[in-house]
């Protein structure tokens, strides 16, 4: 008897997979790469939040993209690669067009995509994050830095700390380290410090810690003996808790110590208590706390009881971001249904959204999101669109915003572009376009 | 009825000893084969079910043969030499970062001798080979401590490779060509000519790896070499005296199996991942590919490909299924549910039968022979 029953259910299951519901034809899928387990899960669960819950304000809001609803998947990828490419060729292919774009919020993820959504015709959007190089346009048509790279967040960095030592003159001899998460996400910015460690005449030291980052003894004995005069953090999930923690261990001053944009939200300083109070760290322009699309989100989204998040951790920078990064995306694919017209677009056609994304202070007041972010240009040069950025200071409560705009130089990351990006078009034999040609 | 032997006469020593003597083993691998080189990639030429896209051929298939290939290589060491070795994934990534410095030109430069050495870029096929040999060689090195360690104490002299080499690999620039992220990227897939890109291609080519390699490992385990393997697995002392050399026999088990992990590694990086860091070869890809020969079944070139399905391929369809039936579930709870489900299925499998999958099927085909009257 129990056998059959059990044949049954399987006869059943079997035919509910058989009959999966048929697509709409009027829906853009969008896939979301998130982790939500795993060693940075602590960072990844309020991303996706923010990122699910804009997708979910356009649909019940204004009821998709000038009608297009937008059709999601989440697929959970633990931050490792491995399952980041799964996940992508599982939702690459789904919906009426294809994804239209894809977001692995991974800098390993993005190193081995690269390649495939180039021959997918699938823009990869990698929001402060990714590969420095991919800026330029020329050579990486279908990547997407947008907001910033790791290279415009070491200027950024730089120029706050010449700031607080009282001017570009007085980096000489001074020391600066990079305590790094060992991975394509942590190397990044090395190059670029490099470069400004000579133009400045700093000594730079870099630090690597082993992934996931629970084990950071060795490198804060290092750092107690050197005594670097600031400590730049580029960590990600459980690493930045950790050595904020360890900093205080070896009583090293958190207020020297400067974290980038993924080592600066609430997950990364609050299991530290006290012990966190004056860390600082970079904003990828906006940072936490609520402006006027966060009402409609309540509005539509956690009044409907569709909200993703716990409804008190709406606000917080990473959720912020996610819904920043959600937000671009559905922007670029407005944008694309200008020229291609208002159905399901494929991400080739988003591609060409993307490139000619120009986002105006009035537009961004009109999205609701005056106040987090400054006006986006992108090009088929300039993949980034917009290299600014802050500072922000924890006082134990709150992220407090403790400097003014900061512009990364371009004069300093461009030739470092040129020539990254130039060896890798060379590698892959790809032939850089021209951009004057690019409409 | 179907599955059995009566009536099939050897008459030659050749027939008593092929690899298949049961004709229906040798029908039913044909028809395999058949469908693994024609009927695949006849139905993925024409976009027919399952393969509509191209998810079956890349996330599922491609990856299931390059590890099933590395299980292939693991076995020969722990299932037949009976060495335990967590420094598969290490073995892995010297193929993989040997196959790249080879396949994009090595240049040493030697200031204190005046000279430098420069290799220009080989072909893809011969460096994929030279970074086998490469971590064959490095598998004879490690493998010395296994002349006098034994057992789990082995298996921490291996450990310590895994962490070397991810060390070295992530940590020595030269490796990795001064890239400044320390990720690399394979260069172009070119076999005589000929550019290998689709996913159609890549499947062909590592099937075809795949299956020179598994005969020649079949044969290497049927023959003297196999037999000493065995032999030292099962008790070395009585080995020794009946005069199988240690030293030989055990360095032998680590370079063949090191060899294939080797170019194993170098498909995973060049066919599979295209770019990738040392996290790709991470002490996760050793245990992912010692649990592999432990469920396949220690010993058993068959069992090193079904453990490669189960260990790869089920935590795929467990996280599948939820969303193909529609339920209503968040990513996490998902991913928990595939822990679990995985996580008990082992047990499970392990309780009822501990020499894996590899026994399941031996002792299928003999209940076989005698069904449908057990007599």
């Amino acid at each position: 008897m129990v056998r059959n029953k059990l044949i049954l259910a399987a006869a059943m299951l079997s035919s509910a997979a058989l009959a999966a519901p048929a697509a709409a034809q009027n829906e853009q899928f969008i896939p979301i790469l998130s982790y939500r387990t795993g060693a940075y899960a602590v960072n990844g669960v309020p991303y996706a939040n923010g990122v699910a819950d804009y997708y979910s304000l356009i649909n019940e809001r204004d009821g998709g993209i000038n009608g297009v609803k937008l059709l999601v998947e989440e697929c959970e990828t633990g931050y490792a690669t491995d399952k980041g490419v799964e996940c992508y060729e599982r939702l690459k292919g789904k919906g009426p067009t294809g994804a239209a774009f894809i977001n692995p919020l991974s800098t390993g993820i993005t190193f081995a995509l690269t390649e495939k959504t180039t021959t997918d015709k699938i823009p990869i959007i990698t929001m402060g994050y990714g590969r420095a190089d991919s800026k330029n346009g020329a050579v990486f048509a279908y990547n997407f830095p947008l907001l910033g790279t790791y290279w415009s967040a070491a200027d950024i960095a730089i120029q706050h700390i010449a700031k607080e030592v009282g001017g570009f003159d007085k980096l000489k001899g001074k020391k600066i380290s990079l305590l790094y998460h060992d991975s394509p996400y942590g190397k990044e910015p090395i190059p670029m410090l490099q470069v400004l460690a000579k133009k400045y005449g700093f000594e730079f030291t870099p630090i690597p810690v082993t992934h996931p980052g629970v084990e950071q003894k060795s490198q804060w004995l290092a750092i107690r003996q050197n005594r670097p005069d600031y400590v730049l953090v580029w960590g990600w999930g459980v690493m930045n808790g950790t050595a904020v923690k360890e900093a205080a261990a070896v009583a090293y001053p958190r207020d020297k110590m400067i974290g980038v944009w993924w080592s600066g939200a609430e997950p990364d300083v609050t299991p530290a208590g006290d012990q966190a109070v004056g860390y600082k760290s970079l904003m990828l322009q906006h940072g936490a706390g609520k402006f006027l699309v966060h009402a409609d989100i309540e509005k539509y989204v956690y009044a409907r009881d569709k909200g993703a998040s716990e409804p008190g951790k709406v606000g917080e920078v990473l959720y912020n971001r996610g819904m920043v990064n959600a937000m671009l995306g559905v922007e670029a694919i407005r944008k694309a249904q200008e020229k291609f017209g208002k159905k399901p677009l494929t991400g080739e056609q988003v591609r060409w959204g993307l490139e000619n994304l120009n986002l105006s202070d009035a537009r961004i007041k009109e999205l609701g999101f005056e106040g987090m972010l400054k006006p986006i240009r992108i090009s088929c040069s300039d993949h980034e669109g917009a290299r600014d950025g802050r500072v922000q200071q924890w006082d134990g409560k709150g992220w407090k915003v403790i400097s003014d705009w900061y512009t990364a130089n371009q004069s300093e990351t461009e030739p470092l572009v040129e020539e990254v990006s130039g060896k890798y078009a060379a590698e892959k034999n790809v032939k850089p376009r021209d951009c004057s040609k690019e409409s | 009825m179907l599955y059995r032997e009566a009536g099939q006469f050897k008459t030659t020593y050749a027939e008593d000893m092929a690899i298949f003597p049961i004709r229906q083993d040798r029908i039913a691998l044909g028809i395999l084969l058949g469908i693994a080189f024609v009927g695949v990639p006849l139905l993925a030429t024409f976009h027919i079910w399952p393969f509509n896209s191209e998810y079956l051929l890349w996330a599922i298939l491609l990856p299931f043969l390059i590890l099933a290939l590395a299980a292939i290589g693991v076995n020969v060491l722990v299932g037949y030499c009976g060495q335990i070795s967590l420094g598969s994934g290490a073995f892995m990534a010297i193929g993989a970062y040997s196959a790249y410095k080879l396949g994009t030109g090595v240049h040493i430069p030697l200031a204190w001798f005046g000279f430098a050495i420069s290799i220009p870029p080989l072909p893809v096929l011969p460096s994929i080979l030279l970074g086998g040999l490469m971590a064959a060689i490095a598998g004879i090195l490690f493998g010395i401590p296994s002349l006098r360690i034994k057992g789990l104490y082995l298996a921490v002299a291996t450990l310590a490779a895994q962490f070397f080499f991810d060390w070295v690999f992530l940590r020595v620039p030269w490796f990795t060509n001064y890239a400044p992220s320390g990720s690399v990227n394979a260069p172009r897939l070119d076999f005589f000519g000929l550019a290998v890109n689709t996913p159609i291609e890549r499947y062909l080519l590592c099937l075809i790896f795949i299956t020179v390699f598994a005969v020649l490992a079949k044969n290497l385990v049927r023959g003297n070499l196999g037999r000493q393997w065995m032999a030292i697995r099962d008790m070395d002392i009585a080995a020794e005296l009946i005069g199988i050399r240690p030293l030989y026999a055990k360095l032998t088990a680590f370079a063949v199996s090191s060899f294939i992990i080797g170019v194993a590694g170098a498909l995973w990086a060049f066919v599979y991942l295209g770019s990738w860091e040392p996290l790709a070869f991470s002490i996760d890809r050793s245990l992912q590919l010692l649990f592999m020969v432990i469920i396949g079944g220690l010993g058993s070139i068959m069992g090193s490909f079904v453990g490669a399905a189960f260990i790869l391929i089920l935590p795929i369809l467990l996280n599948l299924i939820p969303t193909q039936l529609g339920v209503p579930l968040s990513t996490e709870t998902i991913t928990h549910l595939e822990f679990i489900i995985f996580g008990s299925l082992i047990c499970y499998l392990l309780i009822k039968e501990p020499h894996g999958f590899a026994r399941l099927i031996s002792i299928g085909k003999e209940k076989l022979r005698l069904w449908p009257f057990p007599y």
